[in-house]
């Protein structure tokens, strides 16, 4: 008896240490198993002798234990109460452990990484883009076509519709899409065509006022922005939805603009600017929602070509050289899935693991 | 109470269905009231779960002066209200978009690219043949949709039938994508439907 208990005991010793690559807030507990324990319950003291009390019940197989409930810099003492059939015994008191926040996150470094090639893709092309250097970027046929449908709303008499999505501006989509309102505006304003922007939020709103505003006054047209037509209507989804409705039905604009992020109210909106007779184009980066796009609007910009926009319609060095680096980034990527699928195929994990994130 | 509320619901749905006919006044009413109720609920949320708890109370309560910073930005958004400082508009604006965009990067490069890219690299070899077939397919359709998405060179030649092999893959999971959702939107015309005949008429 006396030995199958030492066995036992020897069984469980016990492990702790600050959990790595976290802000202080965990320590790990580890422990081997033994098949003739029940259960363990983890214990917990500030001091080392004694004043141990139970936090969690653990069930026997487990070998782990993460105690999310410490303090960072307070020292910890633990031990792991077995209880077997008719047993109950300790494992060694382990200790102290003093949880602290680490400043980098090792876990992480593939991020890190993946981050300074990227930025230093874009701020190489960007600085030839800078120097005056060409860059080419191929055509997009759903913004040559943006041109093309100011001008027919401006010979049909009729207003704009230009649909910003139903984000805010913290979503990169609706960025993208302010970028691509500053052209729109422009252009309308050089025609001096109604340009009607309603938003489903209040900062989406004030932004979109300021783009068309500063838009108008860059062609010399600043008398031709009105600020009530780039209008707040509600954050509900459904309820901008049916007011955007009611807006085609009455103003019946001739070109309806859908750019930024959507979710259900897509195939509703563009269903009914199909309804009105407009010409629709349609760009957003929500791969649910491009079927819809694509189903009832005349162009469509697909996922990135709504980031592309922006640079084609700008030509502005930095934001050529940005999408010149993101396409570089492309290339990378491609090349990376190659190594990737052939280093599996050879059976090493080690390229597979570089690419495993943590929290 | 219940029986106003439920011919409220189903005299509403019937106005905002009415629209599929044509524009009328019935759906003029229901519209104005969905947008004028759900802007003032929005308010209220907004004040109640946002503003409150994350701001004011920090400030007012526990005098956290810190707090003071977060107030003088938000209230810069009321600077188109004098003409001439409306240009300090732009100070919020761009700082919620700076840090969005900031935050935005290091979670699409963890969240999306690396696990994405690793999950490219599936095996092709030790398993079943349909399994390496779906595989190369996965494969071949990630290599060829990115470079679709390739600007920086015309679509021409191989590049362009690579580019349009990439379209295939995509046009196909629209498909998938667009009758996954049509029958979920099928699914909630049910539900409105039953809703009309069940509570509110009782046929059902």
């Amino acid at each position: 008896m006396f030995l199958i208990l030492l066995i036992l005991v020897q069984g469980i010793s016990l492990d702790v240490y600050d959990t790595p690559n976290d802000d202080g807030s965990s320590i790990t507990l580890s422990w081997s198993s033994d098949t003739l324990i029940s259960s363990y319950q983890i214990l917990r003291s500030i001091f080392p002798e004694h004043d141990f009390k139970e936090i969690a019940r653990v069930e026997s197989g487990k070998t782990t234990y993460v105690d999310t409930a410490v303090k960072a810099g307070t020292k910890y003492y633990y031990r792991i109460k077995g209880a077997g059939l008719d047993t109950v015994f300790f494992s060694n008191t382990a200790g102290p452990v003093r949880p602290i926040a680490q400043i980098f996150n090792l876990g992480r470094l593939n991020i890190a990484v993946c981050m300074i090639i990227l930025f230093a893709v874009i701020l190489f092309y960007i600085s030839r883009a800078r120097k005056g250097e060409k860059l080419y970027i191929r055509k997009i046929p759903a913004l040559t076509a943006v041109e093309e449908a100011i001008g027919r709303a401006t010979e049909m008499g009729k207003p704009v519709l230009f649909v910003p999505g139903i984000m805010d501006i913290d979503n990169p989509q609706t960025i993208a899409a302010m970028s691509i309102l500053a052209r729109v505006a422009e252009k309308t304003a050089e025609y001096g065509t109604p340009l009607y922007v309603p938003t489903s939020k209040a900062m989406a709103m004030s932004m979109a006022q300021q783009v068309v505003k500063e838009s108008a006054t860059k062609v010399g047209r600043p008398d031709w922005f009105n600020a009530d037509n780039i209008r707040y209507l509600t954050d509900d989804q459904f309820g901008y939805v049916s007011a955007v409705d009611g807006m085609m039905v009455r103003e019946k604009p001739a070109t309806n603009l859908y750019l930024g992020c959507f979710y259900a109210e897509s195939l509703i909106l563009a269903e009914t600017g199909h309804y009105t007779g407009a010409i629709q184009i349609a760009g957003t980066a929500m791969p649910d929602q491009l079927p819809f796009f694509v189903a009832a609007c005349d162009y469509t910009l697909l996922g990135e070509e709504l980031y592309a926009a922006s640079a084609y319609l700008s030509q502005e060095p930095i934001q050529i050289g940005s999408l010149k680096g993101q396409d570089f980034g492309k290339l990378i990527f491609i090349l990376v899935i190659v190594i990737g699928v052939i280093t599996r195929l050879l059976g090493n994990q080690y390229f597979y693991n570089l690419f495993k994130t943590t929290r | 109470m219940e029986v106003l509320g439920v011919w409220i619901a189903s005299l509403l749905t019937l106005a905002i269905y009415s629209f599929l006919y044509k524009d009328n006044p019935f759906y003029k009413v229901a519209e104005h009231i969905f947008v004028g109720i759900s802007a003032g609920y929005w308010a209220v949320i907004l004040w109640f779960d946002f503003a409150w708890p994350n701001l004011f109370e920090p400030l007012i309560v526990k005098g956290n002066m810190v707090y003071l910073i977060p107030i003088i930005i938000g209230l810069l958004m009321f600077a188109p209200f004098i003409p001439k400082l409306s240009w300090l508009v732009r100070i919020p604006l761009t700082f919620t978009m700076g840090i969005s965009m900031a935050l935005f990067i290091t979670q699409i490069i963890q969240g999306d690219i690396l696990p994405q890219l690793q999950a490219t690299f599936l095996p092709l070899a030790g398993i079943h043949p349909f399994k390496v077939f779906s595989n190369l397919l996965i494969i071949a359709g990630v290599v060829f949709t990115l470079i679709y998405f390739y600007f920086s060179k015309e679509h021409k030649g191989t590049l362009g039938f690579a580019a349009k092999v990439g379209i295939w893959f995509m046009m196909v999971s629209f498909g998938a994508s667009f009758g996954y959702t049509v029958m979920a939107r099928i699914s909630l015309l049910i539900g409105r439907v039953y809703f009309l005949l069940h509570n509110w008429l009782g046929i059902i």
